[in-house]
């Protein structure tokens, strides 16, 4: 398998603190891989850093053969590479057709429409609710529409920031199915999670963040088995 | 008869003090700041606009289309060299380079233009060359409502329907809203911000430069605080209908208009300001957001 993403030594700080500290990892096209870890291990930071909203001081993150590293984070989203971060962060004053029209903002013609078609074949409740204004749904809803906005953009590799926070347990369920789905139409996916027993079973391979830096890494069984994983995320 | 006609002069007053309040409520919009050197691009306007006319000999329109090149120009110069280095600096640290920027534009103005007020030849003179009055008679001359005007009060509605529509329909229209809701994501859009930003700067001074043509067109005289009081009218305007809300900002330009224009009329041309900003604190101790101003709380 091809590698799609490969972070190398990435250092990230906030100010004087120091949030990520040398962290590589690689993504390979097909993939779901997941980063797990606990609040504050690094998981957001580092995606935020994939997709040019933070910089790293060190090393390089390299999409598709090339290096993002100068490139601004306005530009990165037409490379093929979309986050749905952390806490949804659609534009609650616009509606969900115009949210969805944002995440088409790199794409032109026709092709809008069939993709348009597509999310709203993916998430019925979105077409029902078309012309409401995003601040209105519910937090499923605007999670739906946080994933159907940034697959407006054709992302090869669909990058989620903690997708099941906050939702109930079956509205986590439908959000994983749609993962897997989305998986099956072909996107690769790097998805973070502190649901860390969810995201294992779908998940190609997984890592393990500690306070800014990778502990153990290994398939998503493999993980899923491990005793010390067991105790620290899974809850025994 | 002469409460209308005070009225109209109200509404035509308010419109200019719309034009400016919509330059002002876009930017607050989108870049988050107050940008008071906004008062300022309207005294540029009013005097490119001058000089075109008085000493180019250009008929008033394409003096007009000057002053809204050059403002349009100057407002994407003042936000590219003043504002976007301090796009991540605290908001005071804005705030006084804009009240620095300010000054700056006055100055500029009294070293080119020195201190005594020109005469601004109106758009639409009062007459016309035949001695006739320029303004339009109803009630077999009771009422007379002067062209410059009916142009003013045409334009603000104009101005406003565009900009909706621009804000409703346009890719760069949504592009500019998304931006002033969450500048990361719209990024994560490929939304280029500083690009947006800028455009939204050019817009708001485009519509300062025609402020501050008919503004002078009504009230001919021109100096380099020309723009001062207007724009500080004009930015309470847009916080009395809700900062950042575009029909808020025509709304507050247009009732601060009347109200000023009533109380200097039945009550006192001294206290008309006083007046003005009482008015202000009690609609915003009654609605903190202003008129029309939006509160959308945010799930989690």
């Amino acid at each position: 398998m091809a590698s799609i993403l490969k972070v190398d030594d990435i250092n990230v700080y906030y100010g004087s603190i120091h949030a990520i500290k040398g962290i590589s990892f690689e993504v390979n096209e097909g993939e779901i891989v997941t980063l797990i870890g606990a609040n504050g291990a690094g998981k957001s930071t580092t995606l935020n850093t994939i997709s040019g909203l933070l910089h790293s001081r060190t090393g390089s993150v390299t999409f598709m053969d090339e290096n993002l590293g100068k490139i601004p984070c306005h530009k990165i989203v037409s490379k093929g590479l979309a986050l749905v971060p952390e806490g949804r962060r659609v534009f609650l004053q616009m509606t969900v057709q115009e949210n969805l029209e944002m995440g088409a903002y790199t794409q032109s013609g026709k092709a809008i429409d069939q993709d348009l078609a597509h999310v709203y074949e993916l998430f019925p409740r979105l077409k029902e609710r078309m012309k409401q204004v995003a601040g209105t749904l519910s937090g499923g809803e605007q999670q739906m529409l946080a994933m159907g906005r940034a697959l407006m953009s054709h992302p090869k590799l669909l990058m989620l920031d903690e997708p099941s926070m906050g939702l109930a347990p079956i509205l986590v369920e439908q959000i994983f199915e749609i993962i897997q789905n989305l998986h099956k139409e072909g996107t690769t996916i790097l998805l973070v999670e502190q649901n860390a027993a969810a995201a294992l079973s779908v998940a190609d391979r997984g890592y393990v963040l500690e306070t800014g830096k990778i502990v153990t890494s290994g398939s998503g069984k493999e993980l899923l088995a491990s005793p010390a994983i067991k105790k620290a995320y899974l809850g025994g | 008869m002469e409460f209308l006609s005070y009225l109209i002069s109200g509404i035509s007053l308010g419109s200019v003090y719309a034009i400016i309040a919509l330059g002002y409520t876009m930017v607050y919009g989108i870049a988050k700041m107050l940008n008071f050197a906004h008062g300022d691009v309207i005294m540029v306007g009013g005097y490119i606009s001058f000089c075109a006319i008085s000493y180019l000999g250009l008929p008033g329109w394409l003096a007009l289309i000057l002053a809204m090149v050059v403002c349009t120009v100057l407002g994407i110069v003042i936000e590219g060299l003043a504002y976007k280095p301090l796009r991540s600096a605290p908001s005071l640290a804005v705030l006084i380079t804009a009240i620095g920027v300010s000054y700056f534009l006055q100055n500029t103005a009294l070293l080119i233009w020195k201190a005594a007020p020109k005469v601004y030849p109106s758009l639409i003179p009062t007459t016309n060359a035949q001695g006739e009055s320029n303004a339009l008679q109803l009630f077999g001359g009771q009422l007379s409502i002067s062209y410059i005007s009916l142009l003013t009060m045409a334009s603000c509605i104009v101005i406003m329907i565009a900009l909706t529509l621009f804000t409703s329909k346009t890719k760069m229209g949504k592009a500019m809203r998304a931006c002033s809701e969450d500048k990361g994501a719209a990024q994560l859009m490929g939304i280029n911000v500083n690009a947006t930003i800028s455009t939204t700067f050019a817009i708001g001074s485009a519509l300062a430069a025609i402020a501050g043509v008919l503004l002078c067109s009504s009230y001919p005289t021109l100096q380099p605080t020309t723009g001062s009081m207007p724009g500080i009218k004009a930015f309470t305007a847009a916080v009395f209908g809700g900062i950042g809300s575009i029909p808020g900002a025509f709304l507050g330009g247009l009732l601060l208009g009347v109200i000023e224009a009533m109380a200097k009329a039945y009550i006192s041309t001294n206290l008309a300001n006083t007046i003005v900003f009482a008015v202000l604190i009690i609609v915003l101790l009654v609605k903190p957001a202003g008129l029309l101003g939006k509160y959308v709380p945010e799930k989690v």
